[in-house]
C-alpha cells in the first residue's frame, strides 16, 4: 500500500471512530430504554438479553415487546418483526457489490451486525474509501452490538433509576444520527435527489399507508428519483 | 416478581432473528453481487442517502399519523446542516440535542 493510500485509510478510520462516538451514545441510551421497557413488559433478564443479542434490531424489538404486552399471538409478532426488518435487505444489497470479494463466512458474520446504524457507518466509510475496509466494517457493526447489549442489561437491571431521555434532549439522537449520516453520503445531485425524495416518500407513506412501510417505500423510491436526476444531468451535458 | 432466568420467550427472539438475518444476509451471500449491471449498481449506491433520510424524516415529521413540524424536526435538520458544515457527525448530533432543548425551553416559556 502506498503511503498516500495508507494516510487515506488512517484518515477514514479516524473519521469512522469519531462518527461512532455518537452511535455509541445512541445505542447506550436506546438500549437502556429497551431493557427497562422489556422488564416493564414482563420479560425476564434472559429473554430481554436474547432479543438484543439474537434479534438485534431496535425498532422491531420495541414492537415485539409492545405486542407481547397486549398478548398478541407469536405468529403476528414474528411477521411484524420480519416486515419491519425487511429494509435491511436494501442495506445488504447496497453493500454487497463492495463485499463480494470477502470470504463467505466473513460476509455471513457482517450480515448479522447490519443494523440501521452499522449500515450508516459502513456506507459512509465505503463512500470515503471507494471500497470496503474489513476492520472498519467489523468495527461499525460492533460499535452498535456491544453498547446495545450492555445497555439492554443495564436498562433491565436499573432502568427505573434513569432520567427520561426527552428531558435532556436525547430523544433526537437517533433521527439526528440518521440525518447526519444521510447528508454525509450526498456527493452529487443524484444522491441529494435520492435523499430528498426518499425522505418525502417516507413521510407520505407514514401518513397514508403506515409507519412500518415508510422506510421501505422511501428507500425504494428515493434512488429511482436519484437515477432520473442523474440521467437528466447526463442528457443536459 | 419476574424470574430473571426465565427463557419462555427466547424461541420468539430466535424466530424473529431468523427472518431478520435472512434479510441482512441474502444479498450479501448471493453470488455475482460484484457483476451487477451499471444501472443496478447506481441504484444501490443511492439507497444509503434515501433510506437514512427516510428513517430520519419518518421519525421527526410524523407523529400519531399526522404531519408535524415541531422542535424535533427543526433540531434534526439544523444538526444535520451543522454536522455537514463542520464535517462531523458528532458535532451535528450535539447541535441537534442543544437545539431541541433550546426550542422546547422557548416554547415552554
Amino acid at each position: 500500500m502506498s503511503s498516500a493510500a495508507a494516510n487515506e485509510l488512517r484518515a477514514a478510520r479516524r473519521r469512522l471512530a469519531i462518527d461512532s462516538i455518537g452511535i455509541w451514545v445512541l445505542a447506550a441510551v436506546i438500549g437502556t430504554i429497551f431493557g427497562f421497557t422489556a422488564r416493564e413488559g414482563g420479560l425476564s433478564l434472559v429473554e430481554t438479553a436474547a432479543f438484543s443479542a439474537i434479534l438485534f434490531a431496535g425498532a422491531s424489538q420495541f414492537a415485539a415487546v409492545g405486542l407481547l404486552a397486549v398478548a398478541a399471538p407469536w405468529a403476528s409478532i414474528v411477521l411484524l418483526v420480519w416486515l419491519l426488518n425487511a429494509r435491511h435487505f436494501l442495506y445488504a444489497a447496497s453493500i454487497a457489490p463492495h463485499a463480494a470479494a470477502l470470504p463467505r463466512r466473513v460476509r455471513a458474520g457482517l450480515a448479522f451486525l447490519l443494523t440501521d446504524e452499522a449500515f450508516a457507518l459502513t456506507s459512509a466509510h465505503v463512500a470515503r474509501l471507494g471500497r470496503i475496509d474489513l476492520p472498519g466494517a467489523w468495527y461499525a457493526g460492533l460499535a452498535i452490538f456491544v453498547p446495545w447489549n450492555l445497555a439492554t442489561l443495564a436498562g433491565w437491571l436499573a432502568g427505573a433509576a434513569l432520567p427520561d431521555p426527552a428531558t435532556i434532549g436525547l430523544d433526537v439522537v437517533f433521527p439526528a444520527s440518521m440525518a447526519g449520516l444521510a447528508v454525509g453520503l450526498v456527493r452529487d445531485r443524484a444522491a441529494l435527489a435520492a435523499l430528498a425524495a426518499g425522505s418525502a416518500a417516507a413521510v407520505g407513506a407514514a401518513l397514508l399507508v403506515n409507519a412500518s412501510a415508510a422506510v421501505m417505500i422511501g428507500g425504494l423510491l428515493g434512488p429511482l428519483v436519484g437515477l432520473v436526476v442523474a440521467n437528466r444531468s447526463r442528457g443536459a451535458q | 416478581m419476574i424470574d430473571p432466568l426465565r427463557t419462555d420467550l427466547v424461541p420468539l427472539a430466535i424466530l424473529g432473528g431468523i427472518g431478520t438475518y435472512a434479510a441482512r444476509a441474502l444479498p450479501l451471500l448471493a453470488p455475482g453481487a460484484d457483476r451487477l449491471p451499471a444501472p443496478v449498481l447506481a441504484y444501490l449506491r443511492l439507497i444509503g442517502p434515501a433510506v437514512l433520510g427516510a428513517i430520519a424524516a419518518a421519525n421527526v415529521f410524523v407523529a400519531d399519523s399526522s404531519l408535524r413540524v415541531g422542535p424535533e424536526a427543526v433540531a434534526v435538520v439544523v444538526g444535520a446542516l451543522i454536522g455537514h458544515w463542520r464535517g462531523s457527525l458528532l458535532v451535528g448530533m450535539a447541535a441537534s440535542v442543544i437545539a431541541v432543548l433550546l426550542l422546547r425551553a422557548t416554547i415552554a416559556a
